[in-house]
């Protein structure tokens, strides 16, 4: 039963986490200079105006109260009033989280599979030419902005061989197929951007692993260094790869910002820079609100899965 | 090539020279640029020619000049926020390891609601709120990105801390400035020499990535990451203008990150030190 408190206290800790989170991203929006309403309507506002949509707005009501209000609202759906165009944020914001999850999903579909198997491959080649080949990649990937990514990809495939389209326009209805070769090139990219530090670190858990005694034992019995690492090595380090698999799939969520302004795909990230230049609070609380559950929702999920990985949690830590 | 009776790795040695030449270019980009950094000198995007090595930007000017001086804004940007960064981090964990439980708990606690979230989004949060200039940029990064050094520099100051002369200096009734300045801080340097590379390198790619969102340096300062957004356009053209300065962003990064890794490789850190992808 250990492990069933685990899962609840850490859920819990999810949950907390995120109710602190989106304290935070409330009381920022209270650091404005003067409030909502004189930014909305900007400094030729009559004292009348103001008053009038302060008092549309709710902002006549203490600072709590208004967390109080926003948290249920978005409890229950409603994400508030985007500022520029006047519509509720949350029927234009959760297509565009389909989107997102479309793109950051056809991603880690790649990513995934493509970084723990080259991770397994080079903890069993450890300083071969794939392990190698693999660190410098990595040092690669984690010194080249995502946006470099991009536009290497885009001339080479766009205009180069002209195989795949320089921008990810998707629209309403349009086929699986079709949005699938619209979002191959970001995907791609995303791909690029996180699969080295999962092989890496695939590599290092394994490795890890690999210098136990008993693994010792296994070689002495004269088994194949492949049968050591897929039957002795990998059950054991499956709890830290996957942790890793799961805070990389929330930093796609959150990559994705850069990689959607590229393609200008309609996701979320876009919507988020957009709304921030042009200032609309309402909109930038939303998605932020939306990137933390996420984000933190998966960080949480992590914990959970690499627990329930680990022998020793699942039958009632003995130790 | 050998440093302190150590042989140099080939790698590190890379690194040397991206991260010197990057530093010539900036101190002496008047005497370097073949033009003025505001001057148009040919066509929208020209294609790299005799005059215009690099071909020319959105607007006419001089590609190679504007990479030149650019790198002033960006690198210089980038140093200042990671200076605020460490001073930051590293003043409050070294602060938290050094005085009380109650003092670290608050300190860790708050530390752990600012990791929990990605540092971009918190940051487009702010500029929203704040608008966006330099000031404004530099101490949001500096406040967020020290939460990540604080870890780091409490872990080490934990693991000082304990040691026998510090408990000396503690019997004889010294501060906590003292133990901090004078015991802990000059035993915790080679590890932070090697975080302050590390967090070069995330500051550094963070600003370009804002630059590029138009969010970041705003004209007419010329910067690498504005510039890849302002010419962004020419990909669509079968131009190459947005490359040249996102590359320049690449190279001075691994550079850094070459001699980072070489530091690291000297100085076993402790755990909660990586150079993996940062969120």
């Amino acid at each position: 039963m250990a492990i069933l408190r685990f899962i609840v206290f850490r859920a819990a800790l999810g949950v907390l986490t995120l109710f602190a989170v989106s304290l935070l991203l409330f009381l920022g929006t209270q650091l404005l200079p003067g409030d909502v309403a004189s930014a909305l309507l900007g400094q030729s506002a009559t004292p009348e105006a103001l008053a009038v949509l302060r008092a549309k707005l709710g902002l006549n009501d203490p600072a709590y109260l208004r967390y109080l209000h926003w948290l249920f609202g978005v409890l229950h759906g409603n994400l508030g009033t985007s500022l520029t165009t006047g519509t509720p944020i949350a029927s234009v914001l959760l297509p565009r989280l389909a989107n997102t999850l479309f793109l950051a999903g056809y991603a880690a579909i790649i990513a995934v599979p493509l970084a723990v198997g080259l991770g397994i491959l080079s903890a069993i080649r450890e300083g071969g030419i794939l392990d190698r080949t693999a660190s410098i990649l990595s040092l690669a990937t984690i010194s080249f902005p995502e946006f470099f990514v991009s536009y290497i990809l885009i001339v080479i495939f766009a205009s180069g061989f002209g195989w795949l389209p320089s921008l990810a326009t998707v629209y309403d209805g349009m086929g699986f197929w079709s949005r699938l070769d619209a979002t191959t090139l970001p995907a791609i990219t995303l791909t690029l951007v996180v699969v080295a530090h999962m092989l890496r670190m695939t590599r290092t858990s394994t490795l890890a692993v690999m210098s136990s005694p008993y693994i010792e034992t296994a070689f002495l019995k004269g088994m194949s260094r492949t049968r050591v690492v897929l039957g002795h090595a990998l059950p054991n380090a499956l709890g830290p790869i996957i942790n890793v698999v799961a805070i990389n799939l929330a930093y796609l969520v959150v990559g994705v910002v850069v990689v959607e302004v590229v393609f200008v795909y309609p996701g979320v990230g876009q919507f988020m820079v957009d709304a921030v230049s042009k200032r609309d609070l309402p909109t930038v609380q939303a998605c932020g609100l939306i990137f933390a559950t996420v984000f933190i929702g998966l960080n949480t999920l992590a914990d959970i899965l690499a627990a329930l990985a680990n022998p020793r949690l699942r039958s009632g830590l003995r130790q | 090539m050998t440093i302190a009776g150590r042989r140099v790795p080939f790698t590190a040695c890379i690194g040397g020279v991206i991260v010197l030449l990057t530093v010539v270019m900036i101190l002496f980009a008047p005497w370097i640029a073949p033009y003025q950094q505001t001057k148009i000198v040919g066509g929208v995007w020209d294609p790299p020619n005799a005059h215009t090595w690099l071909g020319t930007d959105s607007i006419g000017r001089d590609m190679l000049s504007r990479l030149i001086y650019g790198g002033r804004t960006s690198v210089s940007i980038a140093l200042i926020a990671t200076f605020f960064t460490m001073v930051i981090g590293v003043g409050l964990g070294f602060l938290a390891a050094s005085t009380n439980k109650v003092v670290d708990n608050i300190l860790s606690r708050i530390v752990d609601i600012l990791l929990a979230m990605p540092i971009l989004i918190f940051g487009l949060m702010v500029f929203a709120v704040l608008g966006t200039s330099i000031p404004i940029m530099i101490a949001t990064i500096s406040i967020l990105e020290s939460t990540r050094v604080f870890r780091l520099a409490r872990a080490v100051a934990m693991s000082i801390t304990v040691m026998d002369y510090v408990q000396v200096a503690r019997l004889r009734g010294e501060g906590v400035g003292w133990i901090i300045l004078r015991e802990v801080l000059p035993n915790a340097v080679p590890p932070l020499v090697a975080e302050f590379g590390l967090r070069f390198c995330f500051t550094f790619l963070f600003i370009a990535s804002l630059s590029f969102l138009g969010l970041g340096i705003q004209p007419p300062a010329a910067d690498w990451g504005s510039m890849v957004h302002d010419n962004a356009q020419a990909i669509s053209f079968g131009g190459y203008a947005p490359l040249y300065p996102a590359a320049a962003i690449a190279i001075v990064t691994i550079g850094v990150n070459l001699i980072v890794d070489w530091l690291l490789s000297i100085h076993a850190m402790p755990a909660g030190a990586s150079a993996g992808a940062e969120v």
